[in-house]
């Protein structure tokens, strides 16, 4: 069930296990018969660490979605309500108490669980409603970083960017080092430290504070990361901006893979049968999960785009071949062989359609005029052409009213790749978008200033050129078939992220001094004492593991671009992803949105 | 040798006394010590002493509560102001107990601040209560009480208060001449003597019990005494008789006959842990005596009137002028010093004083693991330091190890002698989060309640002694500044919430007193803080306050965010952050019902723009407020909703319903860029199917935008014919995908060779089907093919 966590080089099974321990000394606390009220947002990252069997197995009879109003009845002994420790939360969880019928008998306890911190602001909120006491158990389950797959692991902080470059509020950062934290206890101290921006340099100092203030455990596990690369977002605010182009980054920019699941249209996912041609069209959408479990999808997550077609390809004809096995088998002993083998083959073959049916949906995307000349305007802009004036195709765009975060994701990405637009460009840009868009978008166009996505470029000075060429971010000789390098995965461009995480690697930050510099936020790098005896002894040709947290969201390109460091031959660093989001530029564009509904006139 | 034996006297033939001075009090006591209320505590533990209490009953006469050192240091006094006091206690975490005769016990810390009170039940408001007694089991400190119903109460544990109301015990008519509170089996129970017959009173029942092997002439006792560990029991009974045995009362050690028929003033165990001889010790008014398993007794003169206090290996006497302690050798100082001793010791002592070398023999022993001398020697440094009459604690080395290392420093701690505490855990090497950093950490805790120093004084001398040292939690400190009411110190002190550093720890072993941790806070996070200031401080203060906290502020602006959006106002009016001020007017303006109230909130948004000098979002939200008006005005007169559609939509709609004057007013007035303008008005008219209107726009001047638009709309709304009109008008480089788009394929062939441009010639072929198109598609490939032979 959970195998993928630990096919990794880091058995993150651990990790799961953790957390689903946490929760049954949390359920069996509650004797007797529960009914689990659900924050909505949490019961996707829940299950990735239980299933509903677990819960049931601890006597877990009814779930709902927590909304105001009287609680649906059911014969419970304990109402329990999972929730993040939000003030609007505490407001509909005091509505569902006090309209509680107090007549009823037997009588319901009711128990609260914040998820990933108990609030004092909110007990305190409760308190003064009057609720508080009725609250048998109030606890918190740390639910930090929850393994998503065998390298990747996710705090699910959908605001996390917003809070801390915009409100200042570095409460995902302290879930963030609490997380490291769990995870060194697991499995244990990460000796080298290392980090770019301002966010990565709190990160880093709260784990030392939180270290030093708690060190009666000496933790004598032997360390099985080397290294930890902590990276702010806006370090490297292009990468997302950019359209992703490997199979599972476009799976994410089309229709949106949210805690490992996607749906997708049905129309292609018909049962294909003969003589009912058409006949009942699914209506409901076709959802299915994606990870390194199903083999073939580990295969062809990763690759670009325009590679997975031929595997597919391959992989029909190996399948079609294994079937036809069954002509040549004449034994029984071979009947058998081949009957045994049979539910792996049907899986195959059942993964293979689905995977081609995906391919398909997205072919005809990709394939459309205006993906093409979207991908060319990025592109230009990538590698450093025409950066500086208005761009036709944006303002035909927002002649044409396309999808404003289009738009935004477009005008971004220029600002970035030209340390900011010119005053005249810019103003150009946010008088168009405001009269055709509506003008309470001026506070989302302030929302992206603050975070530095878009801005007017200061004392004239462009330093992208330097970056793009000293990082090596444009690389004219992609092959996408056969990738020597990581800018396979934008077709050309190399995350500038990832590429941090190389040159770490090999040969060391110090060669790229003055374009780190350039970067916002310090960069640092801390040693954490071991213990003699946990040191490592390398041997020969083993692999150094690092950790990179990605703090404000990392995308599935990049995820794929540091795994394709992994594999190859000469490397000589795994690496295992942390971040507070899984993201991609549209999904991350929206959660700076400002979000204005005006009041009916 | 005589030297160290002098005062040594035998009792039976293994065991000897010793009586010696730990410290001359220099308290300079008045008073006899009979005229006072005197409670020490054990383990060396602080006296407390209450003057006056007995023979001046006059209410004008404030009494004195002092407590003292064991050296006879004052550590702090105060007027007894509450009701008449039966008895003082000390517990084992060295509160001082105080049991008033209505009931309420009065808790003080060794400084004589009061920390808390509670009550011994209502039963006693009338009754009164008669005596009381502290007793410790491993349960903590509790107390028993003989009220005037002549019942019994007791709590075991009074930190965690549970009354017990003991049953009545028949027949009993006056105050038993003695009880004691016995512990036996995790059970606590009062064994009372009435007259002849003894009584052991539980939870349920009143049981008569007899000492066995008592001799029948005893006579009814008179004295009873528990041992320290709560495993002997002693009684005195009235012919002079002590019997001593277990208590509980299944075995018999011994009996002796002193030849004194009053009853002691004071009787009590001196034994130490796993000694052969059981001994106790009697106190008359001016006479000691030391009674065991022996026909002899030693006894001894008191110049004074005295106060025994037992020890878990001897008995402290304290007088006006002195302390002293009398105990039984040791076996190792026995084995050492006893006349004519062949021990090892004793040799190696000998030794010594011959080749006055100090740790002589040491040296010749080679493979002798050096930990234990090391150890040892390091105990005495210790035992030593805090025998000194100014810090005084006389512990022996036996209640030195019952009581831990932790226990010791915690000792310290409460004493508030930080600085000793830190120098012995140096000494000791010991781990910085069990010693330094802990006690640094109570030092802080302390140091934040001293009220005649500024917060930031406090806070400066925290953070230079403190530092980064390990496993210090800042916020623990900052719990116990707001719990003193210094809220603005808290924030100073935190800065993120961070873990607690763990509790003091309790001695291992059970059957003795637990001396009980001093309490560790929980921490507060910031906003507690934030939220009590709030209630606590004026506006303009409180917003000053947070000026210098940074984390405090946008914590606090979060909260505001979800929770106040006025305040929010306020404190970026105290900042003169006009940008943020505009931004908050827009969304203000967004939840009016009426369109006038957007419109001032705009306006208000609009002059804080320009005071942010963002000429940019001024000019916008004028032209947002000059389109309202203008929808409004539209809304009316055309009757169609136009509020809040965005300027490209306002325009679209006026063409969609064919008000083109009004909209070609809008693009002039809004300025709008002609490129946009033109798309803008050819989708619209192309949703409407205005043709004529469309063709007319197309040849009113040049498009701007080109007419590959016009081809692509018209399509785009299926309409062939109309899009075939704009495709020559093209210009040549997008001819062909104008004529592709149109589905003219021999039209765009031709241009396309017409261009030489292969890819444009690959582009149409792949549009062409063989079936209809095998003309046009042999044509281009002829093309290509000579295009590629050049």
């Amino acid at each position: 069930m959970a195998a993928h966590l630990s096919s990794g080089r880091v058995n993150l099974t651990a990790l799961r296990e953790a957390g689903r321990r946490e929760l049954r000394e949390f359920l069996d606390k509650c004797a007797g018969s529960k009914a689990i009220v659900w924050d909505e947002y949490l019961t996707g990252p829940f299950g990735l660490i239980a299933q509903y069997s677990l819960l049931k197995e601890h006597e877990v009879e009814k779930m709902f979605t927590l909304k105001p109003g009287r609680l649906p009845p059911a014969d419970v002994k304990n109402i329990i309500f999972f929730v993040r420790p939000k003030l609007e939360l505490m407001d509909i969880i005091t509505d569902n108490v006090l309209r509680e019928d107090r007549g009823r008998s037997p009588q319901r306890d009711f128990h609260i669980l914040f998820v990933p911190r108990r609030s004092l602001l909110c007990e305190q909120w409760l308190k003064e409603q009057g609720v508080l006491g009725s609250f048998i158990h109030r606890e918190q389950y740390s639910l930090d970083l929850i393994p998503f797959d065998g390298d990747l692991l996710s705090m699910e902080s959908e605001s996390a960017f917003k809070e801390c470059y915009l409100e200042s509020d570095q409460t995902s950062l302290y879930h963030a080092a609490k997380g490291l934290m769990t995870l060194q206890a697991l499995y244990g101290t990460i000796p080298q430290i290392f980090g770019k921006g301002d966010c990565a340099r709190h990160v880093a100092n709260m784990m030392i504070r939180m270290k030093r203030e708690f060190p009666g455990s000496q933790n004598s596990i032997f360390p099985v990361f080397d290294t930890l690369l902590l990276l702010d977002r806006n370090v490297d605010l292009l990468t997302p901006l950019a359209t992703q182009l490997t199979y599972e980054g476009l799976i994410d920019e089309i229709y949106g893979i949210q805690n490992t699941y996607v749906k997708l249209p049905p129309e292609k996912f018909a049962p294909k049968k003969q003589g009912e041609g058409g006949k009942d069209l699914p209506t409901e959408p076709k959802k299915l999960q994606l990870n390194s479990a199903e083999e073939l999808y580990a295969e062809i997550r990763d690759k670009n785009f325009n590679a997975v077609g031929s595997v597919l390809s391959k992989k029909a004809k190996i399948i079609s071949a294994a079937f036809e096995e069954r002509h040549h088998a004449k034994t029984v002993g071979e009947i058998k062989q081949f009957v045994s083998q049979l539910p792996h083959m049907q899986a195959a073959r059942s993964s293979l359609a689905n995977h081609t049916s995906i391919a398909e949906l997205i072919k005809d995307i990709t394939t459309s005029e205006d993906f093409f000349d979207n991908l060319t305007v990025e592109q230009e802009f990538m590698s450093g052409i025409d950066t500086d004036k208005v761009n036709n195709y944006i303002e035909d765009c927002i002649a044409q009213k396309h999808p404003l975060i289009k738009i935004l994701r477009l005008v971004c990405l220029q600002s970035v790749c030209n340390s900011g637009l010119k005053q005249k460009v810019l103003d150009h840009y946010k008088r168009e978008i405001l009269q055709t868009y509506g003008y309470e978008h001026i506070l989302t166009l302030n929302n992206l200033e603050k975070a530095g996505l878009l801005k007017a470029q200061t004392g004239g000075r462009n330093n992208y050129p330097t970056i793009r060429k000293t990082l090596r971010l444009w690389m004219d000789d992609v092959n996408e078939q056969n990738p020597n390098d990581i800018s396979y995965v934008y077709s050309g461009y190399a995350p500038l992220s990832v590429r941090l995480a190389q040159l770490l690697a090999r040969p060391g930050w110090r060669s790229i001094e003055e374009v780190l510099k350039m970067l916002p936020g310090p960069h640092f790098e801390e040693r954490q004492q071991l213990p003699t005896g946990l040191q490592k002894k390398r041997q020969q040709g083993e692999n150094r593991v690092t950790l990179v947290f990605f703090l404000g969201g990392v995308t599935y390109a990049e995820i794929a671009a540091l795994r394709f460091l992994s594999q190859m031959e000469d490397g000589g660093t795994e690496y295992i992803i942390a971040t507070t989001k899984l993201i991609n530029g549209t999904t991350w564009i929206k959660s700076l949105m400002e979000k204005l509904e005006p009041a009916p006139f | 040798m005589d030297c160290y034996t002098a005062n040594w006297n035998p009792l039976g033939e293994e065991t000897f006394y010793r009586k010696l001075e730990l410290y001359s009090m220099e308290w300079g006591l008045r008073e006899d010590l009979r005229d006072c209320v005197v409670a020490a505590a054990p383990y060396g533990g602080p006296i407390a002493l209450l003057r006056n209490s007995r023979r001046d009953k006059t209410p004008s006469a404030r009494p004195l509560l002092e407590i003292y050192s064991a050296s006879g240091l004052l550590l702090a006094s105060v007027p007894w102001k509450s009701g008449r006091l039966v008895h003082l206690g000390w517990t084992a975490g060295e509160d001082l107990l105080c049991i008033q005769e209505d009931g309420t016990v009065l808790v003080y810390n060794l400084f004589c601040e009061f920390k808390r009170h509670f009550s011994m039940g209502n039963e006693v408001l009338q009754n009164h209560v008669l005596e009381a007694q502290v007793f410790h089991t491993e349960f903590g400190t509790g107390v028993a009480i003989l009220t005037g119903a002549l019942r019994f109460s007791l709590a075991t544990n009074i930190d965690d208060l549970k009354l017990r109301r003991l049953p009545e015990v028949p027949g009993l008519q006056k105050p038993p001449p003695c009880w004691a509170v016995l512990s036996q089996d995790r059970v606590t129970v009062v064994l009372l003597a009435v007259g002849q017959e003894l009584f052991l009173l539980d939870n349920t029942s009143c049981s008569v019990v007899s000492p066995p092997g008592l001799s029948p002439s005893a006579g009814p006792f008179l004295h009873m005494a528990v041992s320290f560990t709560h495993r002997h029991l002693a009684l005195f009974c009235d012919s002079g008789t002590v019997w001593m045995g277990t208590a509980s009362l299944k075995e018999k050690f011994c009996e002796f006959n002193t030849g004194i028929r009053s009853p002691p003033k004071q009787m009590v165990w001196c034994t130490r842990p796993r000694s052969r001889q059981r001994a106790v010790v009697l106190a008359w008014e001016r006479q000691l005596m030391v009674v065991g398993n022996s026909s002899e007794c030693i006894r001894f003169v008191l110049d004074e009137d005295s106060h025994l206090v037992p020890e878990l290996d001897g008995v402290r006497i304290l007088s006006r002028s002195s302390h002293e302690f009398l105990h039984e050798i040791p076996e190792a100082s026995q084995e050492i010093f006893r006349i004519a001793s062949m021990a090892p010791g004793a040799l190696l002592l000998e030794a010594q004083k011959e080749y006055e070398a100090a740790s002589f023999g040491k040296c010749f022993l080679d493979r002798f693991p050096p930990e234990g001398f090391v150890r040892m020697c390091q105990d005495l440094r210790v035992l030593n330091a805090i025998r000194d009459y100014q810090i005084g604690i006389p512990l022996t080395f036996t209640q030195y190890k019952q009581l831990t290392i932790e226990v010791l420093l915690d000792r310290l701690v409460l004493r508030r002698l930080y600085p000793l505490a830190i120098r012995i855990c140096e000494f000791l090497r010991l781990p910085e989060i069990q010693g330094v950093s802990r006690i640094l950490a109570h030092w802080a805790c302390y140091k934040v309640q001293q009220k005649d120093k500024s917060d930031e004084e406090v806070a400066q001398a925290i953070n230079q002694k403190l530092g980064d040292t390990a496993g210090i939690s800042y916020s623990d400190i900052a719990t116990r500044a707001y719990d003193c009411g210094r809220a603005e110190l808290a924030i100073k002190m935190q800065k993120k919430p961070t873990t607690n550093y763990p509790n003091l720890s309790v001695p291992p072993n059970p059957t003795v007193p637990v001396p009980v941790p001093v309490p560790v806070p929980v921490p507060v996070p910031v906003y507690t803080v934030v939220l009590h200031l709030k209630n606590e401080l004026n506006r303009g203060s409180f917003f000053m306050t947070l000026q210098n906290q940074p984390v405090a502020l946008s914590l606090y602006r979060q909260f505001c965010r979800h929770q106040e959006r006025e305040t929010l106002k306020d404190l970026y009016n105290q900042d003169d952050n006009h940008q943020e001020l505009g931004n908050l007017h827009v969304q203000g303006g967004y939840s009016q019902q009426r369109i006038e109230g957007r419109v001032a909130a705009l306006q208000n948004a609009l002059d804080e723009f320009y005071k942010a000098k963002n000429d940019f979002a001024a000019k916008a939200t004028e032209e947002q407020i000059k389109l309202l008006r203008l929808q409004r005005h539209l809304q009316e007169e055309l009757d169609k909703p136009y509020l809040d559609l965005s300027l490209h939509d306002t325009v679209h709609t006026l063409i969609l319903d064919g008000h083109h004057k009004r909209a070609e007013q809008l693009y002039r007035d809004f300025r709008i860029p002609d490129k946009r303008y033109w798309w803008l008005k050819i989708n619209a008219l192309a949703t409407r199917g205005d043709w004529e209107e469309m063709e007319k726009f197309s040849k009113s001047k040049k498009s701007p935008i080109g007419y590959l638009p016009f081809v692509e709309v018209a399509v785009k709304h299926h309409n062939r014919y109309e899009a075939k009109k704009y495709a020559p008008r093209v210009p040549p480089e997008q001819r062909v995908k104008a004529f592709v788009l149109v589905g003219d394929l021999e039209q765009a062939a031709e241009a396309a060779i017409e261009r030489k441009n292969e890819a444009e010639m690959s582009l149409v072929l792949a549009r062409c089907s063989a079936a209809t198109d095998g003309a046009v598609a042999e044509k281009l490939n002829r093309a290509r093919a000579q295009l590629l032979k050049k």
